[in-house]
Formats: C-alpha cells, sequence, structure tokens
C-alpha cells in the first residue's frame, strides 16, 4: 500500500522565483492497483512520479510504502529503489552498455547480490518484457528496433524487482500495435507480479480501459481521484484543466448533448457501440 | 500543379561490419508518388518503416541511392541545386529540443534567416510575421526551455517559416506533445496550408492523419496505400494488418454497422458520426434499424 499525506514540494523555495508543484496532494493506493495518473503538461505529474522513488524529497508531508516512510531522511536511498522502480519517457535513450544483458544487469549489478543471481533476474527480466533471451542477450541494444529497446529498458528497471512499477508515458511515440504490445506487457506483467502499477499517460482510452483507479493533477494539486467512471463522468471540469475524455466517450457525450439518450459511463468503442445500438432500436 | 515527384526511390544507409566491410540496409525500397502544389499529405507507417527516411530525402537532408526526387523540378541530387531544395523544403522534427538553438525564441526563428545572409531589416519583419503566425508573438524575447513542449514546436514551426519555405515537412511533430500541444501544433500546419503552404506531415496518430487530403502508407520500406482519408480508413482490416489503426469515428461507426445500425461507408470525424447518428432517420432506414 501506498500513502501520500500532505505532499507538498516549491521548487526554489524563498527564492524570488519559486512556485508550488506540489500542493498538499493526498492519496492512497491498494496493494494490487493498476493506477493512471493524468494531468495537463507542467501539472506537477512528473513532479510526482520523482517523490515516489526518493529522486526529490518533499518540502513537507510523506510518502509511505509498505509501513516504510521513504520520505525520511534515515531510508537508504538503495531501500527506496528496491521499492520503486521508475521508467521513464522515452527510457531507451538511457540505454549505454554493450548488450542487452549487461544493460539489463546494470541495477540488480548495484544492489551488490551475488552473481548468480543476478544472471537469473536479467533473464527473467528479459523474459517477462517478451523478449527471447537467448536471441537477444549478447545482441547490442542499439541494435534493436524502437519498441524492443523500449522493452529492455523496461526490463533493466523489472530486474530491480520492485514491489511498485511507475511507468512515464510509456507509449509516447511508438505506432499503433507497438503501443498497444507495449500496454499488453505492461499489464501482463502486472497480473503476473501482482504488484502495484503506476503509468503516467496523455492517452485517455488507455487509462480508461487499464486502470482500477485515477488520479488527476491540476496546479499542483489532485483535482480527482477515483475510477475511470467516476473521473470521466467529471467532463467540464477535465475539460477546464485542458483535458479530455476517450474517443468513445466524447462521441456519447456528443450525441447525448444531441438529446440521444444513452447511459452514463460508456468509455470503450464497445461499450459506446451497445449503448448507441440499444437506444436506436428504441 | 505536382510540387514534389518521387520516382522509384531507393535508399539504402551504409555501415560497416565487424571486419570493415560496408553494408547496405534498404530503408526505402522502391518508392514513387507526387505532392500537388498546396495539399496537405499525411504520411503514416508503424516505426521503422521508412517514413523519416523519406522525409529526410525529401529536402535533400539525405540524397536517394538509386531514384530521383524533384522539387519544383529541381533534382535533389545535383549538389547545384541543394540550397535551392533546402529553401523551398523546410523541415520540423519531432523532438523541439534537438532544433532549439538559441536562449532566446526571436533569436531562434532568426538563425535561419541570418545565414541566408537576409538583410536585418527583413528578418525582423520575417521574425515577428513568423511568431504572429504561430500564436507565439507574445513569447518573443523568452527563453525557450522555460515553454511548454507545444510551445517549443510552434517555435521550431516559426523557425521554418521565416524562411519562407514553400513545402514544410512535419516529421512527427506532434509525438512528444500532450493533447493540447498536438492540437495546437496540427491546427498550425492546417492553418499553414489553407494559406498555401505545401504540407507532408508524417504522424502516428489517425486522427491527425485523416485531417489531410492526401493519405501515404509506409511499410517495409515501401508505398503499401495512397489515397484520400476516406478510401485508407476504409481498409480497416489492411491497415491493422501493417500495424496501424483507424481513427475512434470509423472504429465505432463500423462496430454499430456491425450492430445492424445503417450508417454511410464515408464516416471519418467524430462530427460526421454524431451528425450521421442525429440526423432524422429517412422511413424505410428506421424500419430496417428496428426490424
Amino acid at each position: 500500500m501506498i500513502e501520500v499525506r500532505n505532499l507538498t514540494h516549491i521548487y526554489s523555495e524563498g527564492l524570488p522565483h519559486e512556485s508550488v508543484a506540489l500542493d498538499d496532494v493526498n492519496f492512497t493506493i491498494a496493494d494490487g492497483s493498476f493506477v493512471g495518473i493524468i494531468g495537463h503538461t507542467g501539472s506537477g505529474k512528473s513532479t510526482l512520479l520523482q517523490h515516489l522513488n526518493g529522486l526529490l524529497k518533499p518540502s513537507s508531508g510523506t510518502i509511505v510504502i509498505d509501513g516504510t516512510d521513504i520520505t525520511d531522511s534515515h531510508t537508504k536511498m538503495l531501500d527506496i529503489r528496491k521499492k520503486v522502480g521508475l521508467v521513464f519517457q522515452y527510457p531507451e535513450y538511457q540505454l549505454f552498455e554493450e548488450t542487452v544483458a549487461k544493460d539489463v544487469a546494470f541495477g540488480p549489478g548495484n544492489l551488490g547480490l551475488p552473481q548468480e543471481e543476478i544472471d537469473a533476474r536479467v533473464r527473467r527480466s528479459i523474459e517477462l518484457v517478451g523478449l527471447d533471451y537467448e536471441a537477444v542477450k549478447d545482441v547490442s541494444p542499439f541494435e534493436l528496433s524502437g519498441g524492443q529497446k523500449r522493452r529492455v529498458a523496461i526490463a533493466g528497471v523489472l530486474a530491480m524487482e520492485p514491489e511498485v512499477l511507475v511507468l512515464d508515458e510509456p507509449t509516447a511515440g511508438l505506432n499503433p500495435k507497438a503501443h498497444y504490445d507495449i500496454l499488453d506487457m505492461v499489464q501482463e506483467i502486472h497480473e503476473r507480479e501482482k504488484n502495484i502499477t503506476i503509468f503516467v499517460s496523455h492517452n485517455m482510452n488507455d487509462i480508461a480501459r487499464m486502470s482500477d483507479q485515477v488520479l488527476v493533477i491540476d496546479k499542483g494539486r489532485l483535482a480527482m481521484d477515483g475510477t475511470p467512471q467516476e473521473v470521466f463522468a467529471r467532463e467540464e471540469e477535465l475539460k477546464a484543466m485542458g483535458l479530455a475524455l476517450p474517443d468513445a466517450a466524447e462521441i456519447v457525450s456528443q450525441l447525448r448533448k444531441k438529446g440521444m439518450e444513452l447511459p452514463a459511463g460508456c468509455l470503450s468503442v464497445e461499450e459506446a457501440a451497445d449503448a448507441i445500438a440499444a437506444a436506436l432500436k428504441k | 500543379m505536382e510540387f514534389v515527384r518521387v520516382e522509384n526511390l531507393i535508399f539504402d544507409y551504409m555501415k560497416t561490419d565487424e571486419g570493415g566491410a560496408p553494408v547496405a540496409t534498404r530503408a526505402i525500397d522502391g518508392v514513387s508518388f507526387c505532392v500537388e502544389k498546396g495539399s496537405f499529405t499525411a504520411i503514416i507507417g508503424q516505426n521503422g518503416s521508412g517514413k523519416s527516411t523519406l522525409a529526410k530525402n525529401l529536402n535533400g537532408l539525405l540524397v536517394p541511392t538509386e531514384g530521383e526526387i524533384t522539387i519544383d523540378g529541381l533534382d535533389t541530387s545535383d549538389p547545384a541545386n541543394i540550397w535551392n531544395v533546402r529553401q523551398k523544403v523546410a523541415m520540423v522534427f519531432q523532438n523541439p529540443d534537438n532544433q532549439i538553438v538559441s536562449a532566446i525564441v526571436e533569436d531562434d526563428v532568426a538563425f535561419g534567416p541570418e545565414n541566408l545572409g537576409i538583410d536585418p531589416a527583413e528578418i525582423r519583419q520575417r521574425v515577428d510575421a513568423a511568431l504572429e503566425g504561430v500564436e507565439m508573438g507574445d513569447y518573443k524575447d523568452k527563453a525557450p526551455h522555460l515553454l511548454s513542449g507545444g510551445q517549443k514546436q510552434r517555435i521550431a514551426i516559426a523557425g521554418a517559416i521565416a524562411m519562407q519555405p514553400e513545402c514544410i515537412v512535419f516529421d512527427e511533430p506532434t509525438a512528444m506533445l500532450d493533447p493540447r500541444g498536438r492540437s495546437e501544433v496540427l491546427k498550425i500546419a492546417l492553418d499553414l496550408n489553407r494559406r498555401g503552404m505545401t504540407v507532408i506531415f508524417i504522424t502516428h496518430f489517425m486522427e491527425e492523419a485523416a485531417c489531410a487530403d492526401h493519405v501515404i502508407v509506409m511499410d517495409g520500406g515501401k508505398l503499401r496505400m495512397e489515397g484520400t482519408p476516406r478510401d485508407i480508413f476504409a481498409r480497416e482490416e489492411e491497415l491493422k494488418a501493417l500495424n496501424l489503426d483507424v481513427p475512434a469515428a470509423v472504429q465505432l461507426a463500423s462496430q454499430l454497422r456491425a450492430r445492424g445500425v445503417d450508417l454511410p461507408d464515408s464516416i471519418l470525424t467524430a462530427e460526421e458520426l454524431v451528425d450521421a447518428l442525429t440526423q432524422p432517420v429517412p422511413a424505410e432506414a428506421a424500419e430496417e434499424v428496428s426490424s
């Protein structure tokens, strides 16, 4: 369980250009949840993510993960990193080693684990991201396709065996098929590891389809916290924050405004098609 | 009138193997098409399909291994034409951070025209007009790194406009932007096109490609499909086989048809779908739906 309490972060505190990036943010994430975070650029999403794995320390407030307060200055950074794995946007730009296996081994190597354990983790992580270990282990990561590189980068984080996996826009820049492949992979890992998975996305279709819980960040504050149905029912508020509805929900909303009687809460194309077809048959 | 003509384009990237011998990797394999002056052409295709290589061939950043590309009649592989070609075709890339060179917005926009050796008064005029054109006039003395992604991309576009090209090639300009930034950039590209600019727009977002006059689908270095968005997005199965997709409105329309709802084949946008569903249904069609 993750408990974020009164989290505030002020950049350049006390200086003339100080700015409040996070303002008294509170939320709880239950074990095994899949959480989507949305917010306009500059809303504070990235600042929040960087707090979750200790890259930034809060100006005030606490983050407790499974009973450990990661904001406590006595908590070892290494322990935080073991708990929370953060996959940055365009993680493939962080690949650097000569071979895929060496790149994935870099994180666990820093944990001081015995070599056999490292090797086992590397194999397991590469397989978890859907790559053939024997085929790719000795290949330079730079020889791989964009989608494969991203998988290797994610494997590097998984090899740390984090209890919480955080992904910042894992599908940015991918074509539609690669986009779904990466999300399916994340979903599969989530189901297999039963970990907490948190992902940031600008794609409302993905947020609606995958999340158990959606957090909406606006101007440094937690504006909404609920199920996709609850969050996407608040259309006017979301639009005022520069956010959109899932595509199907947007069409349903326009149809409702034109007088068609449709139920609320249709988020996917299938749900919308069922509801519209039913309404037309009345 | 034809502005870009690509004929049997083949492009190989050269690498060296472990022994130092050259190895060719074919990125574009026999592609031919034309782009009309003043048109808006979208190019879609999965990662590695050759889209970006094609884009770089369109303004002489890369020149054909075989085949020919002419820009407004100028052969790009003739070194004597290269500056004229680059003057006519400007590029905007995916990552605005990689193409912004100055610490002040207006200096950045002036960079291109300065390199052309243009008179300072004229540069001033071009920079102001270009920044107004992308609605960034109020930011001319700001530092680019303090702007949002969408704003930075607009600065990069202003830099291209200030060169007064006849065509702008956008290589996935919206991939790194949030929804608001994406719609800002698409709107600017459509506005430029309305005012006569030839636009070539590479994207992974099918909704953006749906705004074009003409769509080109690339796969494995080959041109697989070509036509109007309506023609292309009617071929949902073929697109999916190429790891692409159709816009959400097209998906929803086809699922509604599968559920017995009578809809015209031509639906492409959410607006068209909403209109088709809310317009009074002719009597015989209504019967069909209710039966």
